[in-house]
């Protein structure tokens, strides 16, 4: 190219592309300064747990000492303490048990109610599908009293089986719901496939309509988990045993005595028992999300 | 031997009949096709079939069995839908092979059915692969290898073109004619297009708000169309038609648009018009009857003049649009015609394949 050729007069070009990148970039250091403050934010809570349950019981005492840092040096004797004097791995068993029980029996019920629902044409299926979502509506404290009467004459008062009882209670009309949404959302053309392909009503439940639905079905799990995981009112009300309690009730019931807070011991029980749900969200988040969503519109 | 057989049967929806008592006759290894316009009853009468929907009142039978209590599963059918309907977390031979799964067939007849299929439609690459990893027409021939596999009596097409692209339909319907010529086994397809309909069928049904209007070969549909609804339906560009007087004077009979445009009627048709003349009727003539004036052999043809209104080029011919007495007018010429908007344009009407239809019951005279 020659000199001559660059004198040819270039058209005026609109600087657009260049504001658009500076309030890109102004958009983009603002949000990073939010994501910021909010991560502190909450975060701010476990670091503080996890470095009392790291003190020692003198640190913790001391009312100058950095809630922040540790400067005694870190000592394991809180968690060893919890594992070996205290009933803190009954507690984690019977939550276990509470919740692998209760979410079975949620989502089992959950699948079966939602599937017909949802595809099976029947009078009042419109009415049943929106009565067992309104049911969960009702807050959960407004069942303690009728609950607390029909676990008494089951002889399941004091007992964590009263548990696998009432959670299901609280979790069916949720998933029931998410399901709906989500077997909705398959095309009937499916259906309709696999019925001349041969397939009955169950093997179209447990061939189809599962393995396609499974995103759903892993949200519906992840709620079902949580809420027999970390409910609180009803272990406070219906269990009494220590041999019985589950984790929510059982750490702070055994670790708080009058106004003696074993606080190492209450930081570590807490970080312990939330290591479950935090390893279930942490590889089905995704899922958790995708679930909630795609199931709420018609496909 | 799977013939099948439809008798009175109705379809109600509440209170909207959407197929009208309908009879009809669909012997062993015909390529059916139920044709017409969206709401006609040809999806409510290809699902009855199917099973999928209830009748209301009539019989279906398939290869003599009255069927109509009888579970999808159990007539021995097998369907393509139009959005082909594949299991989306199965991969393609478990796709085919799901029907032969459900029925405990032995795992090598099952690999050698789905195999044979699947060399039929070009899909032996492909049997590993799930349906997300398929376009548009391989999707449908995997959904045409389940119905095929299981070697049914009767296969139902449910639009199964219709989601396709213009080329791809193309070539998924000579797809579809070349299996049917291998397979040979009844089928009943619906479609609103009525070029699948005319290229695909032995003998084609066409619907019309609930009732059959005719049935018969795509040529004699073509040809002989016995409503005004199956001359317009059949046909593209739609047949062309105007409300004309037959007269009859010295001349012979003739059929009048206006003062200045009349045609006049072949004398092989004369004596079968003559209870009609003196009345208002409804004159049909294709486009492609009415073309240039060159090279044309002039027995029962009329020339005339006309103003062209819209001219469209298509390529290998060329559509000239005018207006009698306000009422638009097709005619298809040859691609060199010099024809322009506003001038005037000579042509030559075929009328050996006028037909005249009597508006009041639009039955084709």
């Amino acid at each position: 190219m020659t000199a001559a050729t660059m004198d040819v007069a270039q058209p005026r070009r609109l600087s657009l592309r260049g504001s658009l990148k500076r309030n890109r970039r102004w958009a983009l250091i603002l949000s990073y300064v939010c994501l910021i403050l909010f991560a502190i934010f909450f975060l701010a809570p476990p670091y503080y747990m996890i470095v009392t349950s790291l003190k020692s019981n003198v640190e913790v005492a001391h009312l100058s000492s950095n809630p922040w840092f540790i400067a005694d040096g870190v000592t394991l004797r809180h968690y060893l303490d919890l594992l070996t004097k205290t009933l803190f791995p009954t507690f984690f068993k019977n939550t276990v048990i509470v919740t692998l029980c209760s979410v079975a029996i949620t989502m089992v019920v959950s699948i079966l109610a939602a599937f017909s629902l949802a595809r099976m044409r029947f009078w009042g299926s419109g009415v049943f599908a929106t009565g067992i979502f309104l049911t969960y509506l009702i807050p959960e404290s407004l069942l303690f009293i009728p609950m607390f009467q029909i676990v008494r004459s089951l002889g399941l008062l004091d007992s964590y089986w009263g548990m696998v009882l009432v959670f299901p209670m609280l979790t069916i009309p949720f998933c029931t719901w998410i399901m709906i949404g989500y077997f909705s959302s398959i095309p009937k053309e499916l259906d309709e496939a696999a019925l001349i392909d041969g397939a009955g009503y169950m093997q179209l439940l447990l061939k189809i309509f599962i393995p396609v639905a499974l995103p759903g079905i892993i949200a519906a799990t992840i709620f079902a988990f949580t809420v027999s995981w970390s409910d609180f009112i009803y272990p406070m009300a219906f269990l009494y045993s220590g041999d019985q309690q589950v984790l929510t009730v059982g750490t702070v019931t055994s670790l708080i005595r009058g106004d003696v807070y074993e606080w190492g011991m209450l930081m570590a029980g807490a970080l312990m028992a939330a290591a479950p749900p935090l390893v279930v969200y942490a590889f089905l988040m995704d899922y958790y999300i995708a679930g909630l969503t795609a199931g709420a519109t018609k496909g | 031997m799977a013939d099948v057989a439809l008798r009175k049967v109705v379809k109600r929806f509440d209170e909207v009949e959407a197929v009208r008592g309908i009879d009809l006759d669909i012997p062993d290894k015909e390529f059916v096709v139920l044709v017409g316009p969206s709401g006609c009853g040809k999806s409510t009468t290809l699902r009855m079939i199917a099973g999928l929907e209830e009748a209301s009142a009539g019989e279906i039978y398939i290869d003599g069995t009255l069927v109509n209590d009888v579970p999808p599963k159990d007539r021995d059918i097998a369907m393509v839908f139009q959005n082909y309907a594949l299991y989306p977390h199965m991969t393609v031979f478990e796709n085919m092979s799901f029907g032969l799964r459900l029925r405990h067939a032995p795992r090598a007849e099952i690999r050698q059915r789905v195999e044979e299929a699947a060399r039929i439609l070009g899909l032996m690459e492909m049997l590993d692969r799930r349906p997300k990893q398929l376009s548009g027409g391989q999707r449908q021939r995997v959904a045409m290898g389940r119905a095929i596999v299981r070697h049914p009596k009767v296969f139902l097409f449910d639009e199964p073109l219709s989601n396709l692209d213009a080329k791809l339909r193309v070539q998924m319907r000579i797809e579809i004619k070349r299996v049917h010529q291998q397979v040979r086994t009844t089928t009943v397809y619906v479609t609103h297009d009525q070029v699948e309909a005319m290229t695909l069928a032995d003998r084609v049904v066409v619907m019309n708000s609930g009732n059959i209007e005719q049935i018969g070969p795509p040529q004699e549909l073509y040809h002989s169309p016995r409503t005004r609804f199956v001359a317009g339906f059949i046909g593209s560009p739609a047949m062309n038609f105007l409300p004309c007087r037959l007269e009859q004077n010295g001349a012979g009979m003739s059929v009048r648009f206006t003062e200045a445009l009349s045609f006049p009627v072949p004398e092989s048709r004369a004596a079968h018009y003559q209870p009609h003349v003196g009345k208002q009727l409804v004159f049909g003539l294709r486009p492609e009857h009415i073309t240039d004036p060159r090279n044309q052999d002039r027995t029962d043809r009329h020339e005339f003049t006309v103003t062209a209104d819209v001219v469209e080029p298509m390529g290998m011919e060329t559509l000239v649009y005018f207006r009698v007495n306000g009422d638009e007018v097709c005619a298809r010429v040859d691609p060199s015609t010099a024809a322009e908007p506003g001038r005037p344009v000579k042509l030559s009407a075929d009328l050996s394949h006028l037909h005249l239809i009597d508006p009041a019951s639009d039955l084709v005279l």
